[in-house]
């Protein structure tokens, strides 16, 4: 297969336009898995996908059926992590509660970042009064911190891990419009931009096309650098009952529920605690790893 | 019918002018040149016409149709503009076959594939080059994806601004010859803004001499053999770019 060579992806002369982007991931794969911290974190990132994707095969116990005759059990050979109040086994908890935390960080993902870098690269393109206004609105949302935010919006909203996920998207936005109008502003003034503009090409087309690819690497690193803190924050949500409702195996509830028996059952708070630990220094370790890779100043010379 | 003509035109960023009362006329299938030292206003007066520096009064028509202070579509068929730094003109993220395609697909024309070909055989650019990134190009060759550019929208009026200052001496003659051959083969007017007299010797019918964002003096470009310029100026740039006044 010419496809598998790798003389096919690191062609000078690239004949095709998939095979010159094939040659750009596969630059950057290849530069990405010679970075020992990303590789850490991209197979934490990859159990994590998989236990979400294959939960139901790999839970030894249902996550939400008690069992009152065996709560609050340590841990041993037949509940890894033990058991909690309810007879329940944290494992499986843990187990379906990736599911949760690989849908909060998504959505927060897909709904904020291409939020923030719209809203960022039309502030810094056309400048002026635009520019004012939607920075304005940004002081507005970053001068609040991102916890107390959220925990007003899901009071308004109410409680769900629905509200959660809008919650936390509505706090995580004004810092990638900031970054976005900060990249944009390099480079609106630079002659391709004109060059583009003589073209007769609209204001549209040249955000979409021209100003928004210049700001996604710097906006991938971000996000999943801030990845980590939206786990937190959902978990901080889930732990003061705002964020999911019970008996949804979020992380962050569950480390609430173990509160009240952590001083005798260490298990019950502790066991999800190790995952929001695991699963938030995995994404940093990633986002570290690709800011490495895909940083703009370093894209140049590679 | 001229190719360009500007009538009094002033220019300013903010509140400094920096070109006042430019006046002159590009005939069509001329090669014209703006001459002058650095921050005499050369560049701006291109960038003006292009609808890039709209803090403009005056007036200026292109091909007979007055201009707008921005860029607009279908200005974009008749005029376009080559920039001075090829390192700077062409998006960094882009192949040489985004770039040439996007002209094609903002005015909605076909056999995009063919006319791109096409293009990159006119410039002197081989096959292989049309999949690569700009950073996978040489300087010269980058000048030459930006001319294809130019072109792509087969243009009557090209506006070039410094078009081989930032480039290696060898480099410059290649793209200068590269210039001279395709004004001749698709009969452009071009609009030149340079520092350098031979270039202007090289490639020009006629030049304005530019000091403090004035006109000084319009001359033939075979005062440059013989240094027959009027203003004081222009004699004091003749000599300082090596030539000899033998009057």
């Amino acid at each position: 297969m010419q496809m598998l060579r790798r003389d096919w992806y690191l062609d000078d002369a690239p004949a095709s336009r998939l095979q010159a982007n094939a040659g750009r991931f596969y630059r950057a794969g290849g530069l990405l898995l010679r970075n020992p911290l990303a590789v850490v974190g991209g197979a934490i990132i990859l159990l994590l996908v998989l236990t979400a994707a294959l939960a139901p095969w790999i839970a030894p116990y249902s996550a939400v059926g008690q069992d009152l005759s065996a709560r609050l059990l340590p841990p041993s050979a037949q509940h890894w992590m033990g058991t909690d109040e309810l007879g329940r086994d944290i494992l499986s908890r843990v187990i379906y509660g990736a599911r949760i935390t690989l849908m909060i960080v998504a959505l927060v993902a897909v709904i904020s970042a291409p939020l923030g870098l719209i809203i960022g690269a039309v502030s810094g393109y056309f400048g002026g009064w635009v520019d004012k206004v939607l920075m304005g609105v940004t002081d507005v949302f970053l001068s609040m911190p991102k916890l107390i935010l959220a925990l007003a919006f899901v009071a308004a909203l109410g409680p769900g891990i629905e509200n959660a996920i809008i919650a936390i998207a509505i706090t995580a936005w004004p810092a990638y419009a900031r970054i976005a109008r900060a990249e944009t502003l390099t480079f609106c003034q630079s002659d391709f931009i004109g060059a583009t503009r003589l073209l007769g090409a609209s204001h549209g087309r040249i955000i979409l096309r021209h100003v928004l690819p210049l700001c996604t690497s710097s906006m991938i690193v971000r996000v999943t650098l801030d990845m980590a803190g939206i786990i937190l924050t959902a978990a901080g949500l889930g732990f003061l009952g705002l964020g999911a409702q019970p008996p949804l195996p979020e992380w962050g509830a569950m480390i609430s529920r173990g509160r009240v028996f952590i001083l005798d059952q260490w298990w019950v708070a502790t066991m999800p605690g190790f995952a929001i630990i695991l699963v938030s220094l995995g994404f940093c370790f990633l986002g570290d790893g690709l800011r490495d890779v895909l940083d703009p100043k370093q894209g140049g010379k590679s | 019918m001229s190719a360009i003509s500007l009538q009094g035109l002033d220019i300013s960023y903010g509140s400094a002018k920096v070109v006042e009362g430019v006046s002159f006329d590009v005939a069509e299938g001329e090669s014209f040149a703006l001459v002058g030292e650095s921050g005499s206003g050369k560049s701006t007066v291109l960038k003006a016409i292009a609808g890039l520096a709209p803090g403009w009064t005056g007036e200026i028509s292109v091909l007979g149709q007055p201009r707008g202070h921005r860029p607009g579509r279908g200005f974009a068929r008749r005029c376009q503009m080559v920039f001075q730094d090829p390192y700077g003109s062409l998006h960094p993220r882009k192949t040489v076959d985004t770039v040439l395609s996007e002209p094609l697909q903002v005015h909605g024309l076909g056999s995009r594939d063919a006319r791109v070909e096409e293009m990159l055989r006119a410039v002197g650019l081989d096959r292989r080059f049309r999949f690569r990134y700009p950073h996978q190009l040489s300087g010269g060759q980058r000048q030459r994806v930006a001319i294809a550019r130019a072109l792509m929208l087969e243009p009557k009026v090209m506006l070039l601004d410094e078009p081989t200052s930032a480039l290696d001496v060898s480099v410059q003659a290649e793209i200068l010859n590269l210039l001279k051959r395709l004004r001749a083969e698709q009969g452009l007017t071009y609009l030149m803004v340079t520092h350098n007299l031979p270039v202007v010797g090289f490639m020009c019918d006629r030049m304005a001499v530019m000091n403090r964002g004035r006109v000084v003096e319009i001359a033939p470009a075979t005062a440059l053999h013989d240094g027959s310029f009027a203003d004081p100026y222009s004699r004091a740039l003749y000599a300082a770019s090596g030539g000899t006044a033998h009057d």
